[in-house]
């Protein structure tokens, strides 16, 4: 073993990537630059902002503290993954339109999938929660009132 | 929010036009573009220390690499003002033989991956011979300081721009009044913070030698200006391209040292170069904002008239000075608006920006009305507390009520609603209701505090605000050019540079009420030197109204085109038709034609027309407003625990008047994007130096932008005073958020906490400073 | 923010694992969650040879109840905690600074042994560590040892681990019904490390305290049990004036740092401000 790239298998929103990378490379790299998947954003590379939150396994992560290699063999559902085959947007997007929950949509992938992770989840979602789990992401330009109500109209719509 | 029906469009929250692919992810932003392109990648080398002589940068065998050795023939960045009291200063690309602040790029290493340059940047060696710095403005103005340039202001070694103005007659109001007050307040340094850092690809075209520089940029043509004018190369080899920006707030609109590096890299190599800076970069070496004081007098007559206002201004500007506005940008502009929405006659004020061996400023959300803001709201709260009346009255009695109203500095204040809006935002907020909740809270321990702030919003100027700055170059207008299609589609070209603000959906709106499309049918082209007219950009709340005028104009010019064809068609007088639905209808007849089928006409069947002018649908038109101001009320209430100096906002309150609506939603959602990064500069944002001048915030650990549990709820209420002073009744609203917040919000931490002999001046008011004025408080027996 | 370049092991098994570690030596890591590792590494602050990585170990993962304690496997994540069905005033406790680590996309990676293994004087579970006197179970090529917490955290981001051992486990002690418990922390925003970060146990019977625990985070280079604090309050009467009294004691007794989040002084009176809520608000 060595530096040198490695070979791996990712599956990502259900199609499957033979990639081959640096141990060194983030999975948020390697899902941008290896699986051409560039929704997924670095806004800090240290764990803070959120931008890079992707679901490993159905869980919410930072795709910028977890490397390619560690991700091998896991699921991964990227942004790219919500929408459905044709196009319809998941709830939560459409959420996200309909309540003007994005401005310059840097912060948005990351926190759709952070969204995505509560919602999807099989624990009880209260507003409580919400409000908890959305503050584990940075944006800069809605203020968050808006992402909070978008996340909170796609939880009462996926409830039913 | 709606997506679909019949216009009118106008005044409708119209759901974004290009929200689904953002949201699907397929939002391409300059890292995006990097990521599947073939290219190099950039590390820049910075300066480990804040002053210095450089005496050399070592670049191994092997490591490609630029120092400002190789960059003889390209100019550095200097822009300059018309006036004496500013001091040219350059910013080389690279720093020669001296460094000015920690994190000043020293050499440009260029490798195949950002991993493989990081690594090689590593190598090089860089040695410099450390200086005392200069960290501070009064360590800047002490006397025998180290000069941070050798440029010399008369008297002070680190002044770099001072503006100052006595009205006629100022002394004998100042000297006869009854009270004076002074109040000293300031903001800390603050960054502007886009999730998304800065990055730029420069892409060579080898067939023609051409770069496009695709950038995360607010400012694309003037980007292309600055880089061809310190290249020395003519303007059409380069073509500078805004893919999606994730946000700027003036980050992202002057000139990069990095981004000239780039497109020099880009042609000597002949290949794309890349270059996404990390966000320790971004906090380092990109634009800091705020770091201003204020000392302001106030002479009130016994009633709590503002008669007279004496100011003192101190921007630390860091070590440059940003291209185009300047580093007089933040002094300058406290200066000319400093007054605010208060009917003040007699002004003495001065305002210098002062250099400092740190990051140099940049515009910031607001400029320096934010801490302008804070500085006078205090110094009105203060008096009315010292007069024995009310915070609303006292500012009842000063807010300008006549229109239009000229300042002290010459703004001509067009007309709006100062008192309307605070009595809006103070009975929502229930005045007396919550003196009884306080007065309980305090019963069982619990400190709670309301405050207020009012302001003027100065938005949309055109040429003749900034031709007064005297700038090197002067912004203002915007072009558009409209075009429709044969099949009624229509595309229009602006110079605006759009980021977020959502401008595609409201000029969308706008144009669509005028040529009786749906807004969908309207592709906005903006961002791209190639394809668009010059234009300045966006920034300091300009885009709808200005570039929103312009679409209008030009929008009814396609209109009249529009209307003599489908005249024509329907044997009738072309003003007597209606536009709507897709159809242009002569009015209590049934004889309509469906536009599409005129759009055809205009390029397909022209010789068919006796009347018109030429083939094709086709009109521009330019804007050049000389400025309108909205204005707002904020009040917010917080909670102090007094023991641990932490403070809590409960409610956030916003009485809006910003002319007309275009989109509400998308109005809101720039009032509360600009309320948070108001309370950020009110209560979280700071950045540090340590006594070497190293950044000790280099991290979002320590810097610390508020998350949603710091962002209370905030309600927003709007009136729409139309004047007559801009073309669709819209004023500006991007920035006035960022300018209300802090004022409001320290203001009500005052109110929680003036019984025990506290009040606020300063931002932020982190815990640890709020919990030491009170401890003090205490100590002194000032309860 | 891209890390200097490494190698990558994972490990099958513990006995890989610690082999591997035998053999790289001083420059290799491990990596259990990365949560702390990676950012260090992003900003090369941290710059190993080499990577174990154990996060394959499911036998590493989850809870192992005793009679008289529990031993939480080193690879635990911060959720299985804030999630856990330990009963008892401990289950309180663990759920409780579960909760207070990070944010939730922190808390799905990151691990118990991790942090421990850290050892930021910040951290909700070196300060648990230390507050109920834990036992680390800790495996090399040489065989397993036990350090008690007292001897394990020895400076700031500095333990008693040598560069070639494994954390297995962490050994807590069961504490009985008689226990009060309580989590107060304070810091700047959601999530954020805590400036000061407070946690006790108390064991009250008939309103009279009998043992008494409590620990300090951000305070000294490493959680720091209060024994001023616990003297006072052992014996003494579970009410305000025993906990006015240990929180200022408590107080009086550190000498914290400072930084620009606070000056030493301000962070002595967090912690008197916050032992006293804490000794308010203990609940089983
Ligand atoms: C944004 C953010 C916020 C955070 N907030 C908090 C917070 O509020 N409170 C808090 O406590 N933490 C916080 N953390 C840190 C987080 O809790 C980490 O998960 C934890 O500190 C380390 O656990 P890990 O499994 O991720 O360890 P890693 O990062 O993988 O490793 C950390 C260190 O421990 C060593 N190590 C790990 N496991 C073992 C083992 N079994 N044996 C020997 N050595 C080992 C590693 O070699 C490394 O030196 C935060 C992190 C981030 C990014
Ligand atoms: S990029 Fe991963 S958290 Fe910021
Ligand atoms: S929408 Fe711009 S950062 Fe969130």
């Amino acid at each position: 073993m060595s530096r040198a790239k490695r070979d791996l298998i990712l599956y990502v929103n259900g199609d499957r990537f033979a990639v081959s990378v640096e141990p060194r490379k983030s999975l948020a790299d390697t899902l941008r630059e290896d699986c051409h998947l560039t929704g997924t954003h670095l806004g800090c590379e240290h764990g803070v902002c959120g931008a890079c939150t992707v679901l490993l396994d159905g869980e919410p992560v930072r795709a910028c503290l977890i490397l390619g290699v560690q991700a091998a063999g896991h699921s991964i559902r990227t942004v790219e993954g919500l929408a459905g085959e044709n196009g319809t947007l998941h709830p939560l997007q459409q959420a996200f339109w309909d309540n003007h929950g994005l401005q310059c949509g840097f912060c948005t992938p990351g926190f759709l999938m952070l969204a995505a992770g509560l919602l999807e989840s099989a624990d009880p979602v209260t507003d409580d929660k919400i409000d908890d789990v959305l503050s584990s992401n940075l944006c800069r330009c809605t203020g968050y009132q808006n992402i909070t109500r978008a996340v909170c109209a796609a939880a009462r719509v996926m409830r039913q | 929010m709606t997506g679909s029906g019949t216009g009118p469009w106008v005044g409708r929250s119209v759901r974004r036009l290009g929200d689904p692919s953002i949201l699907r992810g397929e939002g391409r932003y300059v890292a995006d573009a990097i990521a599947g392109q073939d290219c190099l990648h950039t590390v820049f080398v910075r300066s480990p220390v804040a002053a210095g002589v450089l005496r050399a940068v070592q670049v191994p065998a092997g490591v490609w690499a630029l120092t400002a050795a190789e960059l003889a023939s390209v100019a550095g960045i200097c822009p300059t003002m018309d006036r004496p009291d500013y001091v040219p200063v350059t910013t080389p690309v690279l720093a020669s033989d001296v460094v000015r602040f920690v994190g000043e790029p020293v050499a440009m290493v260029v490798a195949a991956s950002p991993a493989e340059a990081l690594d090689a940047a590593e190598l090089v060696g860089v040695e410099i011979d450390r200086t005392p710095p200069v960290l501070s403005v009064a360590d800047a103005l002490r006397a025998g300081a180290p000069a941070v340039h050798d440029v010399a202001f008369p008297g002070e070694v680190n002044t770099v721009v001072q503006g100052t103005l006595t009205t006629p007659g100022f002394g004998d109001i100042f000297n006869a009044a009854a009270t004076t007050v002074t109040v000293s307040s300031g903001s800390a340094r603050q960054s502007a913070l886009p999730i998304e850092t800065r990055g730029s690809l420069a892409d060579y075209e080898q067939r023609t030698g051409r770069v496009t520089l695709t950038t995360s940029t607010q400012m694309p043509h003037v980007t292309r200006t600055g880089i061809c004018t310190s290249l020395g190369i003519p303007a059409d080899l380069l073509r500078v391209v805004a893919p999606d920006v994730g946000g700027a707030f003036g980050q992202k609109m002057c000139l990069a040292r990095e981004d000239i590096a780039l497109v020099h890299a880009a042609r000597q190599l002949r290949r794309a170069v890349a270059w996404v800076e990390t966000r320790e970069e971004n906090l380092t070496a990109s634009w800091h904002s705020r770091e201003q004081q204020y000392t302001l007098t106030g002479a009130f007559d016994p009633d709590g008239r503002l008669l007279a206002l004496r100011a003192d201004i101190v921007a630390d500007v860091g070590a440059y000075s940003c291209y185009p506005v300047t580093f007089g940008v933040e002094p300058l502009m406290a200066l000319s608006e400093l007054p605010g929405p208060y009917a003040l006659e007699h002004y003495d004020v001065r305002a210098r920006g002062v250099l400092t061996n740190k990051c140099p400023i940049a515009p910031y959300r607001g400029v320096s009305r934010p801490a302008m803001t804070l500085a006078l709201e205090r110094l009105m709260d203060t008096a009315a507390k010292q007069l024995g009346i009310s915070p609303v009255q006292i500012r009842l009695r000063n807010l300008v009520r006549e229109f239009p109203h000229t300042t002290p500095t010459g703004l001509v204040l067009d007309k709006a609603s100062y008192v309307e809006t605070m009595q809006d935002a103070v009975t929502a907020a229930d005045l007396p209701g919550f003196r009884v909740r306080q007065q309980a809270a305090r019963e069982q321990g619990r400190l709670l505090g309301i405050g207020l702030s009012v302001f003027a919003e100065h938005t949309g100027y055109g040429t003749p605000a900034f031709g007064a700055r005297r700038l090197f170059m002067t912004p203002g207008y915007e072009r558009v050019e409209i075009t429709m299609d044969p099949s009624a589609g229509v595309v229009i070209r602006i110079g605006s540079s759009p980021h977020g603000q959502g401008l595609a959906t409201t000029l969308a709106q706008i144009i669509a009420d005028e040529l009786g499309i749906a807004p969908e049918q309207i592709r906005v082209v903006h961002g791209d030197t190639d394809s668009t007219p010059f234009g300045w950009g966006t920034f300091a709340s300009r885009s709808l109204v200005i570039c929103g005028g312009a679409a209008l104009m030009a929008a009814r010019r396609l209109r009249q085109q529009l209307a003599a064809i489908a005249g024509e068609l329907l044997d009738c007088d072309p003003w007597d038709l209606v536009f709507g639905d897709g159809r242009i209808t002569r009015p209590g007849t049934e004889s309509e034609v469906a536009i599409g089928h005129v759009a055809g006409f205009a390029y397909l069947n022209m010789n068919k027309l006796k009347s018109t002018s030429g083939s094709g649908l086709y009109a521009e038109a330019e804007y050049d407003p000389r400025g309108t101001f909205s204005n707002a009320c904020h009040i917010a209430e917080v909670e102090v625990d007094p023991e641990t100096g932490e403070v809590k906002i409960l409610r956030f309150l916003v009485a809006e008047d910003a002319g007309r609506l275009i989109n509400p939603a998308i109005a809101d959602g720039q009032i509360c994007g600009g309320v948070a990064q108001g309370i950020a500069n009110a209560l979280y944002e700071e950045l540090v130096y340590d006594e070497d001048g190293n950044l000790s915030t280099a991290s979002l650990m320590d810097y610390l932008p508020p998350t949603s549990a710091e962002i209370p709820p905030i309600t927003i209420m709007h009136r729409e005073t139309i004047s007559d002073t801009e073309l669709t009744g819209a004023k500006g609203i991007g920035e006035g958020g960022t300018i209300g917040a802090p004022a409001a919000v320290l203001s009500a931490i005052s109110d929680a906490v003036t019984h025990l002999g506290v009040d606020v001046f300063q931002m932020p008011q982190s815990p640890h400073r709020l919990h030491a004025s009170i401890q003090e408080a205490k100590q002194e027996g000032r309860a | 923010m891209k890390p200097a370049p490494f190698d990558y092991i994972p490990a099958a098994s513990v006995a890989e694992a610690v082999a591997a570690l035998a053999e790289l030596g001083d420059g290799s890591k491990v990596l259990a969650g990365g949560q702390s590792l990676l950012p260090m590494m992003n900003f090369r602050l941290a710059r190993p040879d080499a990577l174990v990585d154990i996060g394959g170990l499911g036998e590493l993962r989850g809870v192992q109840a005793r009679e008289r304690f529990i031993e939480v496997g080193a690879l635990t994540r911060h959720l299985d905690l804030e999630r856990t069905g330990v009963p008892g005033p401990l289950g309180s406790l663990l759920r409780s600074a579960g909760a207070q680590v990070g944010h939730l996309p922190i808390r799905t990676r990151g691990t118990f042994g991790g942090s421990v293994a850290h050892a930021d004087p910040a951290s909700e579970w070196c300060v648990l560590a230390a507050l109920l006197d834990a036992t680390m179970t800790v495996t090399s090529l040489a065989g397993t040892r036990t350090v008690a917490a007292a001897d394990f955290f020895t400076t700031i981001f500095t333990t008693a681990l040598e560069p070639d051992e494994l954390l297995t486990a962490v050994t807590l002690p069961r504490l009985d019904e008689s226990y009060r418990v309580a989590v107060v922390e304070f810091a700047r925003r959601a999530g954020d490390f805590a400036i000061v970060a407070v946690m006790v146990a108390c064991s009250v019977r008939n309103g009279v305290i009998g043992d008494a625990r409590v620990c300090l985070g951000g305070v000294a280079d490493r959680p720091v049990r209060s024994l001023a604090a616990e003297s006072l309050l052992a014996g003494q009467p579970a009410g305000a004036a025993a906990f006015r009294a240990a929180a200022d004691a408590a107080a009086a007794a550190v000498s914290p740092p400072a930084d620009i989040h606070g000056s030493a002084g301000y962070r002595r009176d967090l912690v008197s401000v916050l032992l006293r809520r804490a000794l308010e608000r203990m609940a089983p």
